[in-house]
């Protein structure tokens, strides 16, 4: 399991990684897609949403089950990754590059975990 | 095996039915710019392209069919050759109501039985399946909100333990869906429950007993602290069959119901049913129940519309046979056959779940109800060997595999509904290829990732099918 020290993390498994105070990609963890299963839909928000730090923006589809992908933090949806939605495989292979949406305008962004932090979180309750 | 249209060769066909001896006209009309591809063969040949395609399918004629939640129980033949009859099969639904009496009051009939069973006043058959019907029930609390002017009533209530279909339906009709954990027994976490339930709630939609097969004994103050907030409760009737005769949802509190006439009524369920989910509610929400109801009036049956319903949520009076089959059900298990349905689904369920628990560790260590969920979560940190496997192996076994990664809050689960129509030795029978399933994976864990053995096609690629799907058959040029 992969934990990049230079992202933040949030208790429902996804990932930012900043790339100014304001400005982010977020996508889904390395633990997320293992327990998710192999991946085969994504639904994705559009530009210009808005997104809410703890509630859903997009959701994920596995051959086992749908399941919401929260968002990390609050902002506005700058750009959105189109190409997951032909290839969703990607979100399994390279969790970590396979981003979601680019957010701007962030706040909200307190209460994320660094990858020392989520590590131990996957470790004592993040299979439950 | 082939596909009928790679059986297809241009000219064949077989036409047992003589050219008409009057003549045919038509209006006019443009023939079609490309061809039909309709396929070619002889009668024969389709006749054994299909029963081929038959013998490849599995169904409860053909064994064990522990589907979870989804109440997989044998179909008896007298509701087949009642709904056969040319008074039922042969009639249309726009025909006067004078000439087809005798379905209006099996229809009524019906209703009524119904409205008895779930502890309801009022009754539509018309919702094609269960979640149809908890559209159509949530139609009805949005309705009645709507008419009372409370219009910001945007919100219901859905336990984490749910049908995927709640939340959908939810918003579907419109409303924002919120979750509802459960505690550590699995059932509704009340302190959780009571923090949501504030003046922005429609309603709550609630399984009684829930999807890991628990009777949740707070129902009574469930449904009151929602009804406190001015919410109404949805009762999910997929799991009536463990308690239908013994309790009622009206009873437990709740106003509108669906129940499945594919599951609990015994009419054909899978490979397209058809479904049919009617709808039942108090009193107060009568008047908005969607399309026609069948009225008395001068001592005669006639068909109604009420000027406040929802509008119509299907054609006509719904999936018409499928309630004649249910009825032909109810009537021939009678008033103490519905009480002992559901028992001896709840002592099955029991009896399979005690032959197993020995191996196949419990979610919950409890009496379950009608179904009971096991998670395999140990045995694949052990050998790699998932519920998956384990369920697709069963099918070398001869079991239709019981619902897996079911509810989601149990991980690598299997869930299994055996129903009151299978026998104590067919259980035993069952539990011993589920034992020898579980003891040959952990013997051999590679040769469960690979199972089935014994089918055709082997374990289809479930990825690739919802990546790439192939859905249509391509003719060429």
């Amino acid at each position: 399991m992969n934990f990049p020290k230079e992202l933040k993390y949030t208790r429902t498994h996804e990932w930012v990684r900043f790339t100014d105070e304001k400005t982010a990609y977020i996508g889904i963890t390395d633990f997320a897609q293992d327990q998710l299963g192999d991946l085969v839909f994504v639904n994705l928000p559009s530009e210009g949403d808005a997104l809410t730090a703890g509630e859903a923006f997009a959701d994920v589809e596995s051959v086992k089950a749908v399941s919401d992908v929260n968002s990390p933090v609050t902002g506005t949806v700058a750009k959105v990754n189109e190409e997951l939605a032909d290839a969703p495989e990607k979100m399994n292979e390279t969790p970590y590059e396979a981003w979601f949406v680019m957010a701007e305008d962030i706040s909200g962004a307190e209460d994320l975990m660094d990858a020392e932090a989520y590590e131990e979180f996957v470790k004592t309750e993040g299979a439950s | 095996m082939k596909l009928i249209f790679e059986r297809s060769v241009d000219g064949r066909g077989t036409d047992y039915i003589p050219e008409p001896d009057v003549k045919m006209t038509a209006p006019d009309f443009k023939p079609r710019e490309r061809k039909l591809n309709l396929p070619r063969l002889s009668e024969v040949q389709v006749d054994r392209h299909y029963t081929e395609l038959a013998r490849e399918t599995r169904g409860v004629n053909g064994g064990f069919y522990p589907l979870g939640s989804c109440t997989m129980k044998y179909n008896p033949a007298v509701a087949e050759d009642l709904a056969a009859l040319p008074g039922f099969a042969g009639v249309h639904p726009l025909q006067e109501d004078e000439s087809v009496r005798g379905c209006l009051e099996v229809m009524r009939t019906t209703e009524k039985c119904l409205a008895e069973i779930t502890g309801m006043d009022a009754v539509t058959l018309q919702p094609a399946a269960g979640a149809h019907g908890e559209f159509t029930g949530l139609m009805l609390i949005k309705a009645w909100h709507v008419s009372r002017g409370e219009t910001g009533r945007r919100k219901i209530l859905v336990p984490d333990s749910a049908h995927g279909t709640n939340p959908a339906s939810a918003a579907m009709a419109g409303f924002e869906v919120v979750n509802i954990p459960s505690d550590e027994k699995g059932c509704v976490d009340l302190r959780a429950l009571r923090a949501a339930a504030g003046d922005d709630i429609a309603g709550l939609m609630l399984t009684n007993p829930n999807t890991v097969g628990l009777f949740d004994r707070n129902i009574a103050e469930i449904t009151r602290i929602v009804h406190e907030a001015g919410g109404l409760c949805y009762y999910d009737g997929a799991n009536l069959n463990a308690v239908m005769g013994i309790v009622r949802p009206g009873d437990m509190g709740f106003d509108v119901v669906h129940v499945n006439l594919h599951k609990t009524f015994a009419t054909p369920h899978g490979g397209g049913g058809p479904g049919s989910g009617p709808v039942g509610c108090k009193k107060f929400l009568a008047p908005f129940l969607p399309g026609w109801r069948v009225n008395e009036k001068d001592g005669a049956l006639v068909r109604e519309e009420a000027k406040e319903r929802v509008g119509d949520v299907r054609s006509f009076g719904g999936n018409f046979l499928v309630v004649v089959k249910a009825l032909a059900y109810i009537l021939s298990i009678g008033r103490e056959g519905v009480p002992a349905t559901a028992a001896n689904a709840v002592l099955n369920a029991n009896y399979l779940m005690h032959l197993l628990k020995g191996a196949y560790p419990m979610a919950y260590d409890a009496v379950c109800m009608h179904e009971f969920v096991m998670t395999l979560e140990k045995l694949k940190e052990e050998t790699g060997v998932s519920a998956l496997d384990i369920a697709k192996s069963l099918i070398d076994y001869g079991i239709h595999p019981p619902t897996m990664y079911f509810p989601l809050i149990v991980h690598e689960a299997l869930m299994a509904e055996p129903t009151e129509t299978e026998t104590k030795e067919t259980l035993e029978e069952a539990a011993r290829a589920f034992l020898k399933a579980l003891e040959d994976a952990r013997r051999e864990p590679e040769k469960a990732h690979l199972a089935p053995l014994t089918t055709r096609i082997r374990r289809p690629d479930e990825v690739k099918a919802a990546r790439k799907p192939v859905i249509r058959y391509d003719f060429g040029a």
